[in-house]
């Protein structure tokens, strides 16, 4: 398979999109969505708003999830508000758009993230031959951030296995004490 | 109404500007509304006028300018006001 010459240099000097995406696939059919948002600000919205602004948000998974830690969980909401807008931008609608509810962030039993999509805005990506592939999400207490990844339909084998099967990454030791893990 | 709008957009809105400076056609987002203040932006809305905004007229336009905001909330189907 002839590989296309696109994307950033990796750390060895070949670029990554070669070795995920065949050559009918450009540069610009990969995208990236990212966004940050104000952990404070989602902090005034729920005293201000609570449940109405819970309810228009987020799932009622994403509510129960962000309600278990130690705290409100503004961290973590706010963390999910920015995977939503982060992958508005990779869906990229024209005007209209779809509810944030549509777009579910799905915390996995290791501790990363899926976007899972519903409703019109899956039907969005279809109609774009958009797939969501990756997504990852850190926040701190003041800001939160995610970065969303979109790749044509049909290149998600590919790029799964780039991503499970590093070129350039050293061995992973053992044991490790802090496994990998968005924690958001 | 415009003047509710803009009490509304003055405590929700976080823009990096004073709204009393932009006119009533000013582009909003370019005033430094953000999406997640659009959401409050929206929520205050529905406490001030007593109505909920049906999911058609969710549209990042919605919400661009005080007069966009206008046309929008005269729109509002009648059975989506609070009863």
């Amino acid at each position: 398979m002839e590989l296309a010459q696109v994307g950033c240099p990796s750390p060895i000097g070949f670029p990554l999109a070669a070795r995920i995406l065949p050559s009918s696939m450009t540069e610009s059919a990969l995208r990236l969505g990212t966004d940050i948002v104000d952990v404070r600000s989602v902090e005034a919205s729920i005293e201000r708003f609570g449940r109405r602004y819970l309810e228009r948000v987020y799932t009622d998974a994403e509510i129960a999830y962000c309600r278990s830690g130690a705290g409100g969980g503004a961290e973590r909401f706010a963390a999910r508000f920015a995977a939503k807008e982060a992958t508005l931008k990779v869906l990229r609608p024209a005007d209209w758009r779809p509810e944030w509810r549509h777009i579910e962030v799905v915390r996995e039993e290791g501790g990363w993230c899926e976007i899972q999509l519903r409703g019109p805005a899956a039907t969005l990506a279809e109609q774009q031959g958009i797939q969501i592939v990756s997504c990852s999400l850190a926040h701190e207490r003041s800001y939160a951030t995610a970065v969303v990844l979109g790749a044509p339909v049909g290149a998600s084998a590919d790029t799964r296995r780039a991503q499970t099967s590093p070129v350039s990454e050293p061995p992973a030791p053992p044991t490790d004490p802090f496994p990998p893990s968005d924690h958001a | 109404m415009r003047d509710r709008i803009r009490s509304v957009l003055r405590h929700h809105a976080q823009l990096a500007q004073s709204i009393e400076e932009l006119a009533d056609d000013a582009d909003l987002y370019r005033a430094g509304l953000t999406s997640h203040a659009t959401v409050n932006v929206m929520l205050a809305l529905e406490d001030e006028f007593e109505i909920e905004f049906p999911e058609s007229l969710l549209l990042r336009r919605t919400f661009g300018s005080v007069n966009a905001i206008e046309e929008a909330l005269m729109s509002v189907p009648t059975s989506s006001t609070r009863g």
